[in-house]
């Protein structure tokens, strides 16, 4: 037994020596979550996503800040209200040597809202396209029923594949390897699920060759675990430092922290529509009406809030504090919208003022393993509440249990967080904000029923104008209507932090996601 | 002997049965899977539609008569994250976690019943005190906590081991496994010593008591007075009567090593069954949730069927018609 594990350990320090010294080729990466498939069209995930932009350009890329950039396309124009014009990069060819065309293009149009059995498809970016038009083999033409400005945003979503070899691929296709042929900037090699995903450079790739010839990723769900791999060398970046490890890591000469606020505003949703309310109650117990209908109490339980000690104490100074729905800087935000200032006393006149000056009875719920430290920022905000005369309770559950729940309407004060895939504030506006419409796929995840008339009128605008900045002003407009009437309270956005090893340097995104094509080799 | 077996499989029946229905309407309790699945900004619309591709609009009776018709016809049904049969992807995990799972229990009976009878025999040497410290420490040290040890000190600081992960595989007798190549051998000690060490404890624990009871027995005593030599005594007289708890609890814990290394194998990110129920569990995938319980609940039949074999074999007295499952 002791020779055999002797061998075992010499084996292993023989591999860790080859493997530093082919360090220059082999990028080692830790997920903490795995692609459920290799299909980029089978599921609108984050982990999905960030894998198919190895493999599949998409025709307009997102930078780190969500900025559209050229990608398959090399620009893009509308001819009319109703009509886009997208001009395609000549030259690229498929990873089997094709060549690209806007035939590809249509085909992808057709097959991504549409694959079988798909948990979470991307209709709902390529609905509002009703007609395709092969203008050549590199102009296409998108038309639309009604103005559409967020057509190259929405493109920007998934990536394009190839019409002569996805034919009629299935999922379990894309994941053997014979239909995973993109024009990305890393050939897929292969995907054991659980274990590994292997990807090679692509040396024709039409952005010039990447610097690493192959790259592993791994997906070790457990961040401590993450941790342990990084810090003796098994991997080169961890995705999803956990808070409270990055002060040692930041310390350790071996490696460096990289990180980037987010998309993701960790926020409050609060009832505002119904009479009464399922978890507000006065303080013996009888029923009340819901005073979450009065905007004085949902501002006084805003500014009840200390967002600073948040950031400090629970998120270990790893977050940004937020007074609206996307940090600073992204496209449709306000520049008026700081993060409500702490007043504890001006929030307890508010419930005077509103008639509830000795307060009431209010459970907040909230997930337990969704966002970074979500329970423990829940509980914070619990002590805050109670600190302005409430009596708060705190109801924190699994995100399987969770999330069905507050869709049904039974919370009545909530903590979720919503990450603005396309990197601007329509996102939110409209799923978190505008007025409930099933028909109209507005409000879908509107858990609070806000409802308010000029806002809805606002983003109606906004998402009728074509001209980028005249949009993202109405879109400011809104979101200061909306914070005005505390449509529900914003807390924080989260900061995503990596790991690597010494001598490597992310770049940080705003959407969280975690590319080999932005490691690069420190200078 | 097969009236033995054949009525154990009826029985098994029934049991895979109930738990059918109770994992169809426990899952069903917990949630709604769709609201995990589908993206934050999907529609209404849209989340209607793959509700209804999951047949998840249905009652829940119609939604069970279509799994066990499915069921009857070899199909335990499609993976709603996946999109594959839930049964291939167990199977495809399957290897992964029998292969830790069996070097687990090597080592778990390699060192533990050794140590056990020299902790029996020698009871008031500082040795056989250390063992049975040891072993206190082996089972009351909680199995995550300890897995993270491991890593730190063999991975993290001496860098003897690799961290996590599953080595590179190689066929032995044309079964995938990590136990044909060094580097996947030197992936395999963590875990697999993680897993075994709560086993490998309670095996000594119970050779130990074995041996402390048998060893005053007088058919021991007239061995040695015979002049057998104490290798045979220990060997033979002695190890055979104390093995028939040692084999039983041997069994289950197999079992349960292949069922819920849930813990071990999220910890070292090992690609087995243990890491994929538990994903699906957060993420409530039905299909592959009632479909490894069924795997789990057949390995578990399989196990004790050999267990009663065994007695058999190391006890005449038993007689297997009359044991009862």
């Amino acid at each position: 037994m002791s020779s055999w594990l002797l061998r075992a350990t010499a084996a292993a320090v023989v591999v860790t020596g080859l493997a530093s010294g082919a360090q220059a080729a082999e990028l080692r990466i830790a997920l903490s979550s795995e692609p459920t498939a290799i299909d980029p069209h089978f599921h609108n995930l984050s982990p999905n996503n960030q894998i198919s932009l190895h493999i599949f350009d998409p025709l307009v890329k997102q930078d780190e800040q969500q900025n559209l950039m050229p990608g398959l396309a090399v620009s893009w124009e509308p001819l009319d209200e109703l009509t886009w014009e997208f001009r395609l990069r000549e030259g690229v060819t498929w990873h089997d040597g094709e060549p690209f065309t806007a035939a590809d293009v249509a085909f992808t149009l057709e097959r991504a809202p549409d694959v079988p059995n798909s948990p979470s498809s991307f209709a709902a970016y390529i609905n509002q396209i009703t007609g395709v038009e092969i203008v050549d083999d590199y102009t296409i033409r998108l038309t639309t029923d009604t103005p559409f400005p967020l057509m190259a945003t929405n493109l920007s979503t998934f990536g394009i594949i190839a019409a002569h070899v996805a034919g009629d691929a299935t999922t379990e296709d894309f994941n053997a390897g014979t239909a995973a042929i993109g024009t990305g900037p890393y050939k897929f090699v292969e995907f054991v699920p659980g274990d590994r995903i292997v990807l090679e450079a692509n040396p024709d790739y039409w952005d010039g060759a990447e610097p690493w010839d192959r790259v592993i990723f791994r997906p070790i769900s457990s961040s401590a675990s993450r941790v342990a791999a990084l810090l003796s060398g098994d991997v080169d970046v961890i995705e999803e430092v956990p808070t409270a490890d990055i002060a040692q890591l930041r310390e350790n000469e071996q490696l460096t922290v990289a990180s980037a606020a987010s998309n993701r505003v960790i926020y409050l949703h609060i009832d505002s529509d119904r009479d009464e309310t399922p978890h507000i109650t006065a303080k013996d117990g009888s029923a009340i009406e819901n005073p979450l209908k009065d905007q004085r109490v949902r501002e006084a339980l805003s500014i009840a809030i200390n967002r600073d000690a948040i950031v400090e104490r629970v998120m270990e100074g790893i977050a940004v504090a937020a007074g609206q729905l996307l940090p600073n800087g992204f496209q449709g935000t306000s520049d008026n919208l700081p993060p409500p200032a702490y007043d504890p006393e001006r929030a307890q006149a508010l419930l005077e003022e509103a008639g509830y000056g000795d307060g009431f009875r209010v459970t907040l719920h909230g997930p337990n393993d969704r966002y970074i430290n979500d329970a423990d920022v829940a509980q914070a905000v619990a002590q805050m509440w109670s600190r302005i005369g409430l009596d708060v309770s705190l109801d924190t559950m699994p995100r399987s249990v969770y999330f069905g729940r507050a869709s049904a309407l039974e919370f009545s004060t909530m903590l979720v967080g919503w990450g603005a895939g396309t990197g601007e504030t329509s996102s939110p506006l409209v799923n978190l904000l505008a007025t409930y419409d099933r028909d109209r796929g507005r409000g879908t995840a509107n858990r609070g029923r806000f409802s308010n008339a000029e806002m809805d009128a606002l983003l109606d605008e906004a998402l009728a104008t074509v001209d980028d900045a005249a949009r993202n002003a109405l879109l400011a407009e809104a979101s200061e209507v909306a914070m005005r009437e505390v449509g529900l309270i914003p807390l924080h956005f989260e900061v995503s932090s990596w790991g690597l090893r010494n001598g490597l340097d992310y770049v940080g995104r705003a959407d969280q996601y975690t590319l080999a094509m932005g490691v690069r080799p420190s200078e | 002997m097969s009236v033995f077996i054949v009525r154990r499989l009826l029985q098994s029946l029934l049991v895979i049965v109930v738990m059918s229905l109770l994992v169809f309407a426990g899952v069903y309790a917990i949630g709604n899977p769709v609201e995990i699945l589908v993206a934050p900004d999907a529609t209404q619309l849209e989340r209607e539609r793959v509700i209804a591709s999951f047949g998840l609009d249905r009652p829940l009776w119609e939604q069970y008569l279509r799994f066990v018709s499915g069921a009857l016809q070899g199909d335990l049904g499609r993976s709603f994250v996946f999109n594959q049969p839930a049964i291939s992807l167990i199977l495809q995990r399957l290897p992964a976690t029998m292969e830790l799972a069996l070097v687990a229990m090597a080592m778990a009976v390699g060192f533990g019943i050794p140590l056990g009878l020299w902790a029996g025999l020698r009871p008031d040497t500082i040795a056989g005190r250390t063992i049975m410290a040891g072993s206190i420490l082996g089972f009351s040290l909680p199995n995550f906590w300890q897995g993270l040890m491991l890593i730190m000190l063999f991975a993290v600081i001496l860098g003897w081991l690799p961290s996590t992960g599953r080595g590179p595989t190689g066929e032995i007798f044309g079964i995938e496994t990590s136990l044909a190549t060094h580097q996947g051998r030197a992936h395999l000690v963590l875990p697999a010593l993680n897993l075994a060490l709560f086993k490998m404890s309670l095996i000594i624990r119970l050779t130990r008591a074995g041996v402390r009871e048998t060893v005053h027995l007088d058919y021991i005593k007239f061995a040695r007075a015979k002049g057998l030599r104490t290798n045979r005594v220990i060997g033979v007289h002695l190890f055979k009567n104390i093995m028939i708890p040692v084999v039983t609890i041997i069994g289950l814990e197999f079992g349960s090593v292949i069922a819920f290394a849930v813990v071990t194998e999220t910890i070292f990110a090992w690609p087995g069954m243990g890491k994929l129920i538990i994903d699906s569990i957060n993420v409530l995938d039905r299909p592959v949730i009632v479909a490894y319980l069924l795997v789990i609940v057949l390995i578990f039949i399989f196990v004790n069927l050999v267990v009663d074999l065994l007695y058999s074999v190391l006890d005449p007295r038993v007689r297997l018609q009359e044991a009862k499952a």
